[in-house]
């Protein structure tokens, strides 16, 4: 069972910064990659099961090192988190959202994991260290903060889809709800506890190359 | 990973368990010599001026088929690894999956040039092909990694290639690219799209200066890693264009 | 929507520098409004300023190219198609933007934060901005004061601007200035034309009034 809590830090209202930010997808419609639902469909799958994957890992890894004795080595897993990011531009946003996630998780959640996390990295946290820190602050464990990571893939996405392509919100909600198994899924494998350097990692070559050149754009909706 | 073309055909069943291990040293007069050199079928060695080539004696890796190559370059020696042809990831008989593992070890001023002739991820196959490269302070690696999505005309099996590089026990990168019918979405907009040909080269060590990230095309880019590091990441729709894309990036020097 | 009239501006809640919400419709003037308070206040004060553009980074371009401001004190952010949702609901972005003005410039005592262009629902967020300056201007018609909403009732002070061209577009001031009043009880409203007065005298005025009861808190 999803505790509630779960349901606050997948809101994308929680005010965390990911509505300015469209996962890719403003730069896979101007590709004319993405045009219409199945289309979207193809594309937040791709994600959720590539950088949403490994999102949800880390942030689900995150989660369990803060139980361990002696607290979580922030430093350590921020840099496995990094070294999972290979655009810079992607890092960049990374620490932003991961900046921006803790400010909000410590107005919900205050914690002294949340306090250990901002003292131990004033620059900031990746986003999936953050999203794992918020988890074990909300009181979620480990599979919980998987299916948040891997929700948030997919409904940022959409949500993005939906405000620059006008796309028929019924059948994006139908989407999305279609996918819900998919999120599960990802959940499972990402939540499957093992060494941080052999948690899943699949990245996409194609989001990658997209971002770079999204961030070098003149006239853009989103920032990432 | 390692096949020359042609290969004898193998019986179906017959499943390998093959250790491979290569030790280079310095041999103290500014050269490299082998201190280990052990092949084991199918994968023999053969030292040539153009570096060390992996030479199989038979088709595959076939399902079942489990190889694990262990290389150590000893501080300051240099060794270059490549394969003669392409190697055909080919399903087993009974559906078991295929592995090649790779974990290499680079001492300070060492450096280890892992250039091998692409992966072909055939139709039916589920193959797995993961590295991890520790590297020493000082250490230098060049590592690419080609994956042909199924022959000409087929769909790939599944497929992951796995890479995972510390510097000075520090994650430097971790990224796989996964492909085939397990893998939700692989060939959409958001993962590879129509691409048939997918790959990497990473370039990292001391000498190496991280430049400006650079878009090569819309599903190629270089990219500058935190560490002394640029990875080029690129789909293609052939296997020439892909490694046109990744010598863009960088021309290893033969 | 949130408009509260009991609710006199809270002043100095936010840590931090003083931020001053600008907000209003497309092209009313806020961004000449921002350059001419950098302009008239720079010197006094030291001041960054943070804007948000929909599509571009416009804005703070024709900061950098005003050479008002050094570019350090200049950021943009990007709102992700919903200008307002980054001044009121989700305001992550906009208070990253403050904090790393600040860490690059610690001597910053006042922002000034511009809001994408958008409608008369916009408003900025108590926790973004501790003062709000409504900017529309008279070639929208004389009607809009009348027609209401958030900015236009709420905001700290209204601000009317392009009074030159009340003439060219058959703009009563008076009319204006009669359903402000009407709209906004005691909040003040000024009059401005940016392109007769560059320094924005009077809105320098009012925000320099302001200030030390921001700065010191309430
Ligand atoms: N005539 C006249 N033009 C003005 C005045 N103030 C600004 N403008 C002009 O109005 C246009 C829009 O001004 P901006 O300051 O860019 O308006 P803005 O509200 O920042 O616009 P957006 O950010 O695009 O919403 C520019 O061409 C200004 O030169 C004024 O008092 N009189
Ligand atoms: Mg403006």
């Amino acid at each position: 069972m999803l505790p509630p809590a779960a349901l606050l830090l997948a809101d994308t209202r929680l005010p965390a910064g990911g509505h300015a930010h469209s996962q890719g997808l403003e730069a896979a419609a101007a590709a004319g990659e993405v045009h219409d639902l199945p289309s979207l469909r193809a594309y937040t799958l791709g994600r959720l099961w590539t950088t949403g994957l490994t999102t949800a890992a880390m942030a689900a890894a995150t989660l369990r090192a803060c139980s361990a004795e002696g607290g979580a080595d922030w430093a350590g897993l921020d840099a496995e988190a990094g070294a999972r990011i290979a655009s810079p531009v992607l890092r960049d946003v990374s620490r932003r959202l991961g900046r921006q996630l803790l400010r909000a998780a410590t107005a919900a959640w205050p914690d002294p994991v949340l306090d250990g996390l901002a003292a131990a990295l004033p620059g900031g946290a990746h986003h999936p260290v953050a999203l794992g820190a918020a988890g074990a602050a909300a009181g979620l464990d480990d599979h919980a903060v998987a299916v948040c990571a891997g929700y948030l893939s997919v409904t940022e996405a959409t949500g993005a889809a939906v405000r620059l392509l006008g796309l028929d919100p019924y059948g994006v909600a139908r989407l999305v709800a279609g996918l819900l198994d998919e999120v599960e899924a990802a959940a499972d494998e990402a939540a499957a506890p093992r060494a941080l350097a052999d948690l899943p990692c699949p990245s996409s070559p194609r989001l990658d190359a997209g971002a770079q050149d999204h961030a070098t754009w003149e006239v853009r909706l989103f920032a990432s | 990973m390692i096949a020359t073309a042609p290969a004898p055909p193998r019986a179906g069943t017959s499943r390998l368990r093959a250790e491979v291990r290569i030790v280079a040293e310095a041999d103290g007069r500014g050269g490299t010599r082998f201190a280990v050199l052990r092949g084991a079928a199918p994968v023999s060695l053969r030292p040539t001026p153009d570096g060390l080539h992996l030479v199989a004696s038979a088709a595959g890796p076939l399902g079942g088929d489990v190889v694990a190559i262990d290389v150590r370059v000893g501080a300051d020696a240099a060794l270059t690894v490549r394969t003669a042809a392409a190697s055909l990831a080919l399903p087993g008989r009974d559906g078991a999956p295929s592995a090649v593992t790779v974990t290499a070890e680079v001492g300070p001023g060492g450096s280890l040039r892992w250039l091998p002739e692409p992966l072909v991820a055939v139709a039916g196959c589920r193959h797995t092909a993961s590295a991890t490269v520790r590297l020493a302070d000082g250490a230098t690696l060049v590592w690419r990694d080609e994956v042909m999505l199924g022959r000409h005309g087929e769909p790939p099996g599944d497929v992951v290639t796995r890479l995972a590089v510390d510097v000075a026990g520090r994650p430097l990168t971790r990224h796989e690219l996964r492909a085939g019918p397990s893998a939700p979405g692989w060939d959409g907009p958001g993962a590879l799209g129509p691409c048939r040909a997918a790959g990497s080269l990473l370039v990292a060590g001391p000498g190496h200066r991280a430049g400006e990230p650079a878009v090569l095309s819309p599903t190629a880019a270089t990219l500058p890693l935190d560490g002394p590091a640029t990875l080029t990441t690129a789909t293609a729709p052939d296997a020439p264009t892909l490694r046109r894309l990744l010598d863009t990036a960088h021309r290893p020097p033969r | 929507m949130h408009r509260d009239a009991e609710h006199p501006t809270p002043l100095g809640r936010n840590p931090g520098p003083v931020r001053v919400g600008i907000g209003g419709p497309v092209g009313s003037g806020k961004t000449a409004l921002v350059a001419a308070l950098c302009r008239t206040l720079g010197a006094e004060i030291p001041l960054g300023v943070v804007t948000n553009d929909i599509y571009t980074t416009e804005d703070a371009d024709f900061l950098h190219r005003q050479a008002i401001l050094p570019p350090a004190r200049i950021r943009a952010v990007a709102t992700g198609c919903c200008p307002h949702t980054a001044i009121r609901d989700d305001i992550a972005a906009n208070l990253d933007a403050v904090e790393e003005l600040v860490r690059a410039e610690p001597s910053i005592q006042l922002v000034l934060v511009e809001s994408g262009g958008d409608n008369l629902t916009a408003t900025f967020s108590r926790a973004l901005a501790d003062l709000q300056i409504f900017v529309i201007d008279v070639a929208g018609g004389d009607k809009v004061p009348r027609k209401g909403g958030p900015g236009v009732t709420s905001s700290d002070l209204l601000v009317i601007n392009k009074t030159d061209l009340a003439p060219l577009v058959g703009a009563d001031l008076g009319v204006m200035d009669r359903d402000a009043r009407a709209r906004r009880g005691d909040r003040p409203t000024l009059f401005t034309s940016l392109r007769d007065d560059p320094g924005a005298t009077a809105v320098a005025d009012w925000l320099r009034a302001r200030l030390p009861a921001v700065a010191v808190g309430s």
